[in-house]
């Protein structure tokens, strides 16, 4: 017993600060045929994402004759998790979708471009936890290397309550724990410059006070994402 | 979508000013609640939160549990906006505004641990009890997804287990024990939030759902938040989202004791007919 009164959560799993993300790596042009197209990684979880577009919308139904469209496909590769994934569209890639779509296109500005489509490609090469929010990462720095009208980027990164601690850049380990207060996952984006948030999903337990420190905190964070996102696309110009 | 610009216009510019038809913005319609409306399910509910109405009902059956939580009860949760409840639904498969839908009442009910899943095992890692929650929208006039979540709940307190025949491996549907499911005393709810300019109001009519500009979801058990969403392309400001949180955590208390009342005289009121 006399152990388990001291299992706070005090050290992380991989010995990161509790503000610390995960060694992240982005990189631009990775898809040759696609008007856009980044890779965004932290440690071991690596998103790529491919922006083709504007073009004429299809199906002619869905097109906008005010403004342009932006569509999001998430997914994952059927290896990229411990167990297989059945290839194909799930409940959960389709929502993730939705809400990448959401958390992208208050910066992207289609209005010079009626009727038109941009699509947007993510899919997860390897998983290990916060895919979304690496997704994301991997969807803005692709949409501007698309050259696709922008007036801010997006970034993006889950905390977590892992017992009572914030954590930055959840890991796989981290979203399983139970002891304590178990562990909360909660995923956000803001625009980089501006610092809205257009991504807020959690799962877990925590209460209205912590869940806005925890919000504070993922602004934080996604301060230093930006800084590599803005690196990679400098980088990529010259 | 479906109303005119105009409307929209109307009822933008009356929540401006904090106006609604006889009532404050953070004030919810009366909620009505009516257990075992469906003979043929373990535990059935209606809610009607104004005009909205929703049903949902369990059915359990005999299942493999996940290889991962080998002793633990499955839940499957589905969400249909039937084309009856809207001239805005179509037939056809969920499509993204259902899936999601179903997909946080699902996280709510889960990660609030509504339900007691080890309870739920018959054999580990052979034999579960699989619950399947479904609902149904049955007349849209905004906030189907706070309704959901009461109908979920209330359909859940209502369930009876059914017998099980061990030796046959079969369901014996149709002849209910008296245990209920293994569940919390607390009630989880769903209270999403909307916004029109520096207005922050809940529990949308369908007009009022139309014309606003953003929404946030929270699932809450208790005082704690157990699921969050927020919804549409409106980015929040962190200020804007501080005095929500606010807002939501003596609103949610509000709420589920509300809501957990009139669930108990739904359920007494039934045991009294029988």
């Amino acid at each position: 017993m006399q152990n388990k009164i001291n299992m706070a959560y005090t050290k992380r799993f991989d010995g990161r600060k509790f503000d610390e993300t995960r060694e992240m790596k982005a990189e631009i042009g990775i898809i040759p045929n696609a008007d856009g197209s980044a890779m965004f990684a932290f440690g071991d979880t690596v998103a790529i994402a491919a922006v083709y577009g504007p073009k004429i919308m299809h199906p002619q139904h869905a097109q906008d004759p005010k403004r342009g469209t932006l569509r999001v496909v998430y997914d994952m590769l059927s290896f990229s998790v411990p167990e297989r994934k059945k290839p194909g569209p799930s409940r959960r890639s389709q929502e993730i979708s939705k809400v990448t779509e959401w958390a992208l296109s208050p910066v992207v500005n289609l209005d010079e471009f009626p009727n038109t489509v941009v699509d947007v490609q993510i899919m997860i090469f390897q998983a290990n936890a916060s895919t979304r929010c690496a997704g994301i990462n991997a969807a803005a720095l692709a949409l501007a290397h698309a050259g696709v009208p922008m007036n801010d980027l997006v970034s993006s990164v889950s905390v977590g309550k892992i017992d009572e601690t914030i954590v930055a850049d959840v890991i796989k380990e981290e979203e399983d724990y139970e002891e304590g207060e178990g562990a909360t996952d909660i995923a956000t984006a803001f625009t980089s410059n501006s610092g809205k948030l257009t991504l807020l999903q959690l799962d877990g337990k925590i209460s209205a006070k912590k869940l806005n420190e925890a919000v504070e905190k993922a602004r934080d964070a996604c301060k230093e994402i930006y800084e590599l996102q803005k690196k990679t696309l400098k980088e990529a110009k010259e | 979508m479906m109303i005119s610009n105009l409307t929209k216009k109307r009822v933008h510019d009356y929540l401006l000013e904090g106006k609604r038809e006889n009532r404050g913005l953070l004030d919810y319609r009366e909620i009505e609640i009516e257990t075992g409306i469906s003979k043929n399910a373990e535990g059935s509910a209606r809610v009607k939160v104004g005009n909205t109405q929703v049903v949902a009902g369990i059915k359990l059956d005999v299942t493999e549990p996940y290889t991962d939580h080998e002793d633990e009860g499955t839940l499957i949760t589905t969400l249909e906006l039937l084309p009856l409840s809207s001239p805005r639904f179509e037939a056809g498969p969920p499509k993204i505004e259902a899936i999601e839908m179903a997909r946080i009442v699902d996280r709510e009910i889960r990660e609030s641990k509504f339900i007691d899943f080890k309870k739920l095992c018959i054999k580990k890692g052979e034999k579960v009890w699989g619950i399947f929650l479904d609902i149904f929208s049955i007349n849209d006039d905004g906030n189907l997804l706070d309704a959901a979540g009461i109908a979920a709940v209330a359909a859940l307190r209502d369930a009876k287990m059914p017998k099980y025949d061990e030796k046959e491996d079969r369901v014996k549907y149709g002849e209910l024990t008296s245990k209920n499911m293994p569940l919390n005393k607390e009630t989880p709810i769903i209270l999403t939030f909307h916004k029109i300019g520096n207005k922050i109001f809940i529990d949308p009519g369908q007009e009022e759902e139309e014309a606003s500009e953003g929404r946030i979801s929270f699932g809450f058990l208790n005082g704690d938040i157990n699921a969050c969403q927020k919804g549409n392309d409106a980015p929040l400001e962190l200020k804007e989202l501080s005095e929500i949180l606010d807002i939501a955590d003596k609103k949610a208390k509000e709420m589920s004791e509300k809501i957990e009342k009139i669930i108990e005289k739904a359920l007494k009121a039934r045991e009294d007919k029988k």
